[in-house]
């Protein structure tokens, strides 16, 4: 391999990563305050590509305020599920939540079914995104770029969060211990809340990556996020943040080297390869590579 | 007579199907230190437990200040004066210190006050501004101790209730807490504490309770119950009769 190719691979990788780590930091949020693994997260990202597909059907808004319109939306599907279905059954068994979340996914998906399209529709995005880079002959499309800056930003903007406000320590504290959180004082709502816009929010970021590299939408677009966010999140570690970070970035390393390396004929199961890993870290690390804290705590 | 601040009237609580208090009454009055004694899995943690919000009484209420609290969540108990330094100390490992008293002041924070009630921490407890900057897991248990107490001292409760804080702790540390329990008393803070250390919170208290498998089976004078205690009535008789019914 030369070392323009190299580096291509490089930049693609840190791209797709950076795709990959949003979308495993989103599902973590989540899970790391109420030991919940929400299923219902990948139509969060699949309303974000829908509302970027209307929008580009029936109004003509400028690309900032399409892609502010799109995370909007996603956030505030996450707020709006937490508050109508999972809040009501809040401190009942874990099994109740997680079935709720199945629920919520199946709902939305045939809301969408019925309501526009059982097809997959293409949804337009600017062509920016596919420009070519040439970089001292490294070339990748500019896309990996942004995702790379993109997700940059937010990762420090979310450091900054939990470590500097008031409100990212009572997010911390409560996935630490939960009940003690609340003997302080600290709203078991405001608390949950958050994390449920937060992980909205991070879908909603996702969808526009997700639209710049596969350009359709269709009932069953969150199917594949939720699925990588889960394998990413079993690689890095279900208990910490920064694991998530790294998981999202191994797994793409992982998929994209699966993809260079293999021989042709095993191209096509390159997932299979990806689920013999999530098995092997399940039985052998399964706290993942960042251990993070512990928490068997669960919201009463 | 003082003023009373809490009534427990009257609560049963129950982990599902099994349960751990039945009919049980208390009374703390504005600057007492009142203690909660019994063995372990007498009902004592949960008696707490219920006064803060994380369990909800079956029958009877909880009245704080002229207010009814059973039922309200823990935020909102807190908010109201009442500040629960929990069994196994349970500070935030991975949070420093300094995020662990702030989050102390959670429900109550005003940025005037916290300074000061801050630099008041740091005189009761020199160790927690040396350690300031560090993981509340680093410390060592006492140390540990010393800031859950601290943190929840800092929302300025106007009750106090402490959950076996001289648990695990060395001689020495037991000592100082006990030092420590004297000398907020002192300052005028009401303290509802519950050890397992029954001869030393005796010793310290205005008034005891005694339960035993989730009965109240005395309540009252602390020396009248250290007398009891010497002729064993609470560790012979009372455990007999235990294992009779």
């Amino acid at each position: 391999m030369t070392l323009p190719v190299f580096l291509s691979f490089i930049v693609d990788t840190l791209g797709l990563g950076s795709q990959y780590a949003l979308l495993a930091l989103g599902l973590v949020v989540v899970y790391g305050i109420m030991g919940l693994v929400n299923f219902a997260y990948g139509e969060y990202i699949m309303v974000g590509c829908y509302v970027l597909y209307l929008i580009g059907l029936y109004a003509n808004l400028p690309w900032p305020a399409a892609f502010a319109l799109a995370i909007i939306a996603a956030a505030l599907l996450g707020l709006l599920t937490e508050m109508i279905a999972f809040r009501p059954l809040r401190g009942r068994s874990l099994d109740a939540l997680l079935v709720t979340s199945f629920a919520i996914s199946v709902i939305l998906q045939n809301v969408f079914l019925i309501g526009i399209s059982p097809r997959y529709k293409s949804i337009p995005y600017p062509a920016f995104f596919d420009r070519r880079i040439d970089i001292f002959g490294v070339v990748t499309s500019l896309r990996s770029y942004i995702f790379i800056a993109v997700t940059l930003l937010l990762l420090i903007a979310l450091t900054l969060l939990m470590k500097k406000t008031v409100l990212g320590m009572a997010m911390r504290a409560a996935s630490e211990n939960f009940v003690t959180a609340r003997l302080m004082g600290v709203p078991a709502n405001l608390v949950i809340s958050s994390a449920f816009l937060i992980s909205g929010l991070l879908a909603g970021v996702v969808a526009i990556f997700w639209t710049a590299k596969e350009g359709m939408v269709g009932p069953t677009s969150g199917v594949a996020p939720l699925l990588i966010a889960f394998i990413a999140v079993v690689i890095g570690g279900m208990h910490s943040l920064p694991g998530a970070v790294l998981g999202g970035y191994v797994y793409a390393f992982l998929t994209n080297a699966l993809g260079l390396w293999l021989p042709p004929g095993l191209s096509p199961f390159r997932e299979a390869f990806m689920f013999v890993l999530v098995i092997l870290f399940l039985l052998l690390r399964p706290e993942g590579l960042i251990r993070g804290n512990y928490t068997e705590e669960r919201v009463g | 007579m003082s003023q009373r601040i809490l009534t427990v009237d009257n609560i049963s609580v129950a982990y599902d199907a099994v349960k751990a208090l039945n009919d049980f009454s208390l009374e703390v009055n504005k600057g007492e230190l009142v203690t909660l004694c019994g063995v372990n899995g007498a009902g004592k943690s949960t008696a707490l437990k219920t006064i803060a919000g994380v369990l909800k009484p079956t029958s009877g209420t909880i009245d704080f200040e002229g207010q009814i609290i059973s039922g309200k969540s823990p935020e909102a108990i807190h908010k109201m004066g009442i500040s629960l330094v929990p069994e196994g100390r349970e500070i935030f490992p991975s949070l420093t210190v300094a995020e662990n008293l702030r989050l102390g002041a959670f429900g109550r924070f005003k940025q005037s006050d916290f300074n000061a009630d801050l630099e008041d921490m740091f005189t009761l407890f020199p160790i927690l501004k040396e350690r300031y900057r560090q993981a509340g897991g680093l410390l060592s248990g006492g140390e540990q101790q010393m800031l859950a107490i601290a943190r929840g001292l800092i929302s300025r409760p106007d009750l106090l209730m402490l959950d076996e804080p001289s648990l695990g702790l060395s001689p020495n540390m037991v000592d100082s807490i006990f030092n420590l329990i004297q000398s907020l008393k002192a300052r005028g803070i009401t303290i509802l504490l519950v050890e397992q250390n029954v001869e030393r919170a005796l010793q310290i208290a205005d008034r005891a309770y005694l339960l035993s498998t989730g009965h109240l089976v005395f309540a009252g004078d602390p020396k009248e119950l250290e007398r009891e205690m010497v002729t064993s009535v609470y560790l012979g008789q009372q455990q007999k009769e235990g294992a009779r019914s």
